[in-house]
């Protein structure tokens, strides 16, 4: 069980591309009635406005998200880092809630309903992490940092706690908004968060020496002539993006992010740029392996997607946690 | 626990709250055509402008009281899915169930094919569904006004032969109900003081809302007035000082009202004049659909039964 083959980068990535290739194929298969092999010739019109898009969706929220967690546990430099750390799930829960509130009054204004669920989620989770860093007075002091974002989580999460006690009409949207759902993402939004991963991707592997220089200590990172507090800036800002473009077009889906990189460092241990990659598709596989589970178990009806990531990635976790107490711990270091 | 599973249909009723009957008014005008084709025009309730140009085969609701209406305009058999909470009538129960607002089973909506589907402002489904072309119409009834105006819309979006008549039918047939139901109310209980809970956690049905317009019409004073919103949150206290004199609820909350603290002193509660309500009637009571006159029937009956003549 120790004896755990740590593998090269590149074959662990072209393993979990080609898992994922084949996750997007089953994707596409699995239909409201369970597996549909059969009637994939009759079900092209679903395949393309549904099924595809979804589990496509789901890949790429997965990659967000993971991304999102190698960047924040490298930031942070500590493990139970995830990218809802600066308060972006309170956020958006707030932002998603106000939302609701809104459509459910009778008077909607135009830019509203051009906005729209995802827009307040977005723009919620965004805030939230502003908020943390105003009130951190800026990204220099790591624990600060923490602190604040956890006061903004708290704050806001009460916000909406509150939304839903006084209007709990919307409670039930909320909820499932909480929970996660890649049930109806479409061919916009998944532009959109190829995009951002896109962007997000390039630059954080751009600026990724700042993570292996933090890794060492901060002032190693700053005597290794590294523009630590600029860099600093943008990685969080690809944080909060990843997350906030995660969130937005499906919801709070849980443990994708915190435990993506755990799942990488397991196989392959190495420099920042690589890990940060093979997250990415890490978090696809996983969410994009939930997202398949969530409709094809129990088909007509769909689990939430986000209960199935915890348990998922949360049995995964515990069973690298088995190999690594039984054997040695110098190899895997205080960072798995 | 009752309680909950009134407050539930509330929300799918999604009517909770919102302050009855104010806001949007959308207007349908019949374009005038040809006997055979006539496109109808309206504006639902989420503000968007939808021309329903051909009279639809296949309509899928996803709010009960909406397929409650349809089914009461004589259009049940046009209907091929409801929302999982739909169980009247017993038509409805053979059709698929297309799951909630916000779990909506999106695919299997779709395998449908449905040319019309009707639903709530907040359902998630909404965008998705026009992106594919399917025409999308967002009515919520929040009063009994409005219940006449989402009638109208209905039958007219259904392109019903005599739309205007079969809705205007509809209406009246059910106003006369709600006449004939309040004529039957006891000398006695006219004027007295009434506490609506329609979900745990004190959730009241006030005056604005529409199971308080029910109640209004049957000559009862509700303790939480007009002024403090359609379903507010009361305070516990707020109730024993209103000392109403009948409390409605559900069964199961019922159960424990002798245990909350200082209601011994409620006269409705030292009379036993509780009228609580099993699950299948709450569902009649908390939907603002056509069944508003059946809900009305039973609250007379349990009336009758605290005030024998």
């Amino acid at each position: 069980m120790n004896a755990r083959k740590v593998s090269s980068a590149f074959q662990l990535a072209w393993q979990l591309a080609l898992l994922l290739l084949l996750l997007v194929a089953v994707g596409c298969m699995v239909g409201s009635d369970g597996w549909a092999w059969a009637q994939w010739r009759t079900d092209t019109d679903l395949i393309l406005d549904i099924r595809l898009p979804r589990t496509l969706g789901a890949c790429l929220a997965g990659a967000l998200l993971g991304l999102a967690g190698a960047l924040a546990q490298g930031l942070f430099r500590n493990p139970l880092a995830d990218p809802y750390l600066l308060g972006s799930a309170s956020g958006a829960s707030l932002g998603v809630a106000i939302g609701m509130v809104l459509l459910s009054q009778l008077d909607m204004s135009p830019w509203f309903v051009r906005v729209g669920i995802t827009g307040m989620a977005f723009m919620g989770a965004w805030l939230a992490v502003a908020l943390s860093l105003v009130l951190s007075w800026g990204v220099q002091h790591t624990l600060r940092l923490l602190l604040a974002g956890v006061v903004v989580g708290v704050v806001l999460g009460a916000i909406a706690s509150l939304l839903l006690v006084m209007f709990p009409q919307i409670q039930g949207s909320v909820q499932s908004f909480m929970l996660g759902s890649t049930a109806y993402v479409s061919w916009p939004a998944c532009g959109l968060m190829l995009a951002v991963l896109a962007l997000s991707w390039a630059a954080s592997v751009a600026a990724s020496p700042l993570l292996d220089g933090l890794a060492l200590g901060e002032s190693t990172a700053l005597s290794l002539g590294l523009p630590v507090k600029s860099l600093r800036w943008v990685l969080l800002g690809l944080l909060a993006l990843c997350t906030a473009a995660a969130v937005a077009q499906t919801g709070l889906i849980a443990f994708v992010g915190l435990a993506a990189p755990h799942l990488v460092r397991a196989r392959y241990k190495g420099i920042h740029g690589k890990t940060l990659s093979l997250s990415c598709l890490m978090g696809a596989v996983l969410l994009g392996g939930a997202d398949l589970l969530a409709r094809g178990l129990m088909a007509p009806l769909e689990l939430p997607v986000g209960v199935l990531t915890a348990i998922l990635g949360g049995g995964y976790m515990l069973y690298l946690m088995r190999g690594m107490s039984s054997g040695s711990s110098a190899g895997r270091g205080g960072r798995l | 626990m009752m309680a909950m599973k009134l407050v539930r249909p509330l929300v799918l009723a999604g009517a909770l709250l919102t302050g009855a009957g104010v806001g949007l008014i959308a207007q349908a005008q019949q374009t005038e055509t040809s006997q055979v084709v006539k496109a109808f025009q309206l504006t639902d309730d989420r503000g968007r402008v939808v021309v329903i140009d051909k009279a639809p085969q296949r309509v899928v609701t996803l709010l009960p009281s909406l397929g409650e209406i349809v089914c009461e305009l004589k259009a049940c058999e046009l209907l091929v899915g409801v929302d999982r909470y739909s169980n009247w009538p017993d038509r409805v129960k053979s059709l698929p169930k297309l799951g909630g607002l916000d779990d909506t089973q999106l695919e299997a909506l779709v395998k449908l094919k449905p040319d019309l589907v009707l639903l709530a402002r907040s359902s998630r489904v909404t965008q998705r569904l026009e992106s594919m072309g399917i025409k999308v119409v967002a009515l919520e009834p929040q009063s009994q006004e409005d219940m006449h105006r989402v009638i109208q819309l209905i039958a007219g979006a259904l392109h019903l032969p005599n739309a205007k008549e079969r809705a205007e039918t509809l209406w009246q047939s059910i106003q006369q109900k709600l006449d004939a139901a309040a004529l039957r109310v006891p000398a006695q209980a006219k004027g007295v003081r009434i506490y609506f809970e329609a979900g745990s956690g004190y959730f009241a049905a006030g005056e604005a809302s529409y199971i308080g317009e029910t109640l209004k019409r049957l000559g009862l004073v509700n303790v939480v007035t007009a002024n403090m919103g359609a379903f507010p949150q009361v305070n516990p206290e707020f109730v024993v000082k209103a000392n109403p004199q009948i409390i409605f609820m559900g069964e199961r909350a019922a159960n424990d009202l002798p245990s909350r603290p200082g209601w011994q002193r409620i006269e409705a509660i030292q009379q036993q004049r509780i009228c609580s309500f099993p699950p299948a009637q709450s569902d009649i009571i908390v939907r603002s659909g056509p069944r508003i006159p059946e809900a009305a029937e039973l609250m007379v009956a349990c009336l009758k039964r605290l005030y024998p003549a």
